[in-house]
């Protein structure tokens, strides 16, 4: 069995951690800042084996409380959704971001932090720091996320990805305040952002696509076939009232929602105006 | 006794998650598949090995597999699949390979190219009407192309390309990029014609159009048929036409009967008369004999004339172009024909019409560009790469199936995706497709073009520390000993 690896990116500042599937950049500044990345790859050295211990568990609906620091904060973002589906797992990617991060931070001398786990970010600003991520839309939109701003993880979901979704967004981006909050939103919206019954949408039971699926025979979006306005409309407008609701309860600061080419705001999204030309 | 096969979910040890993967499925990693009972890594660089059969096994290359012998005698190959690429391209490819060929010292420059510019030439071989000519051709209701220029036998189709790809609206370009990674990686592709027939194309395979699967490509157009098969129906059958929709032959009237001494025989042709015994448009193009909507041959015929030669008892053989439909005919006392058995002696005949047609495929043609920014990936100045590579000095590969380049400017390249190892397409979400790319050429051109020579490495180095995006290998053979 493989086990945990940690590798310099080309450019020689980023570290790149990689174990079974899961892949982790880390960027860290700061005049502490080969501590910091001491203790982010010891950290990971474990981290897949402390998941998979207690991945029977991790994949029932959210409900008894795991015991690992990640499973736990696995648990804790997903907590809210229930009654609502949902497993622990829905927030493994920016669960274990949150884990990295924490372990980064437990010392001085850091200015500032990120550790991408597959699009799902957790970071950290000290004062005068600012974080900007792109968002995949037409054209390509930027966030910047300062000090003040409450504001700490970013997490994107969607049915095209990793993970299966029970909806039709091609992606769904979440600002929170943990890595694993925005992660677990995610999920959820994209879930909501659905058009029941339309017969362009092919679905087939999760578990048919992945026997290890914590899904089970759920049925999930395999394909989205061509899409009338009303029907971007309507699945979009779905979306938006489930992530309203969650800005409102908290759980969210802002949501981004991107389907066939239309995007929809919910909540505080710091939008910087930026053009960017790609050439072929 | 109870040893009974099943298809089994195995278990895959590569890492504490350990999946369960179905066969053809892939674990949570999206790197590791169950491939027919094994655990293989699923983008692994693509070695060629000539030893290797065409089509033959696929298998995961392992380090210690390797006898240093293999190497030296230059049947392996890196190719460009699973080697990554980095976009745009401002540094050296993912591999700079260095090996002996034949005492020489070769560099093979290995990358997977993101091909804005790109699309598929499809042949399809039927005489069928599948639409008018720069016809409107769509994918689950988008358009991704139009029907070009027919050739011999074969209707042409023109897919995809910058225009359909990023130049249309998110959702063509999306189903366009879809239609063309699936033709692409030799999967079938419904695609439906403005005005025409819908018809399911897969290289390598039969046309279905309109859910009629294509077996035969004809023989040649109705006046070539005749040229081969006069004398055969010389003094058994009074009469031959061979129904085409490009240009039906008679045999009476044709050069072909005409140097037998083929005497009149009264018959009239529909349509409009190109050469003697050559006739144009004798009916509507169509699903029907020989690409004409015909079901009933005698529709093409007017009333026979007497004075020329028609008379009672009179021997009519009416056939199509593949020699699938056929029809014998007697003229009666009125001059009008009556359908008859066929004779035996005659059914050799159109026996050998269908036995001379070939198989009918689809042929699809990847058609792109590669002189763009990843021409820096191989030398610091481009433009020597394109001058290297029209001067036939640098060879270009893709997945290790030769390709065509085009001359004139740039590197415009076609390649037979039916030459190229399984799975061998990706795409980007720009979007655009992923397909391997190497430039072979000797070291010292390589160094004249300005090439990256510090970063060229051994092929022995390369399997055994792989490359910037990986360390596994796989190893298939090259379809075709051109390598």
């Amino acid at each position: 069995m493989q086990r945990a690896q940690a590798t310099w990116l080309p450019d020689g500042k980023r570290l790149h951690l990689h174990h079974g599937p899961i892949d982790m950049i880390v960027g860290v500044t700061g005049p502490e800042r080969d501590a910091a990345l001491g203790r982010a790859v010891a950290r990971f050295d474990t981290l897949l084996e402390e998941l998979a211990a207690e991945l029977p568990l991790l994949r029932q609906p959210t409900g008894r409380r795991p015991t690992s620091d990640t499973a736990r904060r696995m648990h804790h973002a997903t907590q809210p959704f229930v009654p609502q589906f949902i497993t622990p797992m829905a927030a493994v990617a920016g669960a274990g971001a949150d884990t990295i991060l924490a372990a980064i931070c437990n010392g001085s001398g850091i200015t500032k932090a990120y550790v991408n786990n597959g699009g799902d970010v957790a970071f950290y600003l000290s004062e005068d720091q600012h974080m900007q991520a792109a968002i995949t839309c037409d054209p390509p939109g930027h966030i910047r996320i300062r000090y003040a701003d409450p504001v700490r993880g970013i997490a994107t979901s969607g049915w095209r990805g990793r993970s299966h979704s029970f909806g039709i967004a091609d992606s769904v981006t979440v600002l929170a305040a943990t890595a694993a909050q925005a992660d677990a939103a995610a999920t959820m919206i994209a879930n909501a952002v659905n058009l029941p019954d339309h017969p362009a949408i092919h679905r087939t039971p999760a578990k048919a696509l992945a026997p290890d699926s914590d899904l089970g025979a759920r049925i999930v979006t395999t394909h989205v076939g061509p899409l009338g306005p009303e029907d971007i409309n309507t699945a979009l407008s779905n979306g938006a009232t489930f992530a309203a609701r969650c800005q409102s309860r908290g759980l969210i600061t802002g949501a981004a929602m991107v389907l066939c080419g239309q995007i929809r705001l919910v909540g505080s999204l710091p939008l910087v105006q930026q053009k960017e030309s790609l050439d072929a | 006794m109870t040893d009974r096969k099943r298809e089994e979910k195995i278990r895959c040890d590569a890492c504490p998650v350990m999946c369960y993967i179905a066969d053809g499925k892939i674990g949570a990693c999206d790197r590791y598949a169950n491939e027919g009972g094994k655990i293989v890594r699923c983008d692994p660089i693509t070695i060629l090995d000539r030893r290797l059969e065409a089509g033959g096994e696929v298998r995961p290359f392992l380090v210690s597999d390797w006898d240093g012998e293999v190497l030296n005698s230059g049947d392996l190959f890196v190719s460009g699949i699973g080697a990554g690429t980095t976009y745009p391209d401002y540094k050296p490819a993912p591999f700079i390979v260095s090996r002996e060929v034949e005492g020489a010292d070769f560099i093979t420059v290995v990358t997977e190219a993101i091909y804005s510019y790109c699309g598929v030439k499809v042949k399809i071989d039927t005489d069928r009407h599948l639409g008018h000519e720069a016809a409107t051709v769509r994918a689950a209701g988008e358009v991704i192309g139009h029907v070009t220029t027919s050739e011999y036998g074969s209707q042409m189709l023109s897919l995809g390309g910058v225009d359909h790809l990023t130049g249309g609206s998110k959702s063509e370009g999306r189903v366009t990029c879809d239609a063309l990674l699936r033709l692409c990686n030799c999967e079938a592709v419904e695609l439906t014609i403005d005005g025409g027939a819908t018809v399911v194309v897969q290289a390598g395979q039969p046309p279905i159009v309109d859910g009629h699967r294509e077996e035969r490509m004809r023989v040649g157009c109705g006046s070539a048929t005749i040229g081969m098969f006069a004398s055969q129906w010389h003094g058994l059958v009074d009469e031959v036409v061979v129904v085409d929709d490009h240009i039906t032959g008679v045999v009476s009237e044709h050069q072909a009967g005409k140097v037998l001494g083929w005497p009149d025989t009264g018959i009239r042709i529909k349509g409009r008369r190109s050469t003697p015994g050559r006739y144009f448009q004798v009916a509507k193009p169509g699903l029907g004999w020989g690409g004409t909507d015909i079901t009933d041959p005698l529709t093409i015929l007017n009333p026979w004339l007497d004075k020329k030669g028609a008379r009672p008892g009179l021997t009519l053989l009416m056939v199509s172009t593949t020699g699938e439909q056929f029809g014998y005919y007697i003229l009666d006392d009125n001059l009008e024909p009556q359908p008859a058995p066929l004779p035996d002696t005659l059914r050799a005949s159109v026996d050998l019409i269908a036995e001379n047609c070939e198989p009918a495929l689809c042929t699809v043609m990847f058609a792109a560009g590669a002189g763009g920014s990843l021409r820096s990936g191989v030398t610091q100045n481009p433009v020597k790469l394109t001058r290297s590579v029209q001067a036939l000095k640098t060879r270009v590969t893709c997945g290790g199936a030769p390709a065509f380049v085009w001359p004139g400017g740039g590197i415009t390249l076609m390649v037979d995706v039916t030459q190229m190892p399984p799975g061998s397409f990706g795409y980007v979400p720009t979007p655009a497709l992923v397909a391997p790319l190497e430039f072979t050429l000797k070291r010292e051109d390589y160094r004249t073009l300005g090439g990256h020579d510090a970063a060229v490495r051994s092929i022995s180095d390369i399997l055994a520390h792989g490359g910037e995006y990986g360390s596994e290998f796989r190893t298939v053979g090259p379809k075709k000993d051109g390598t």
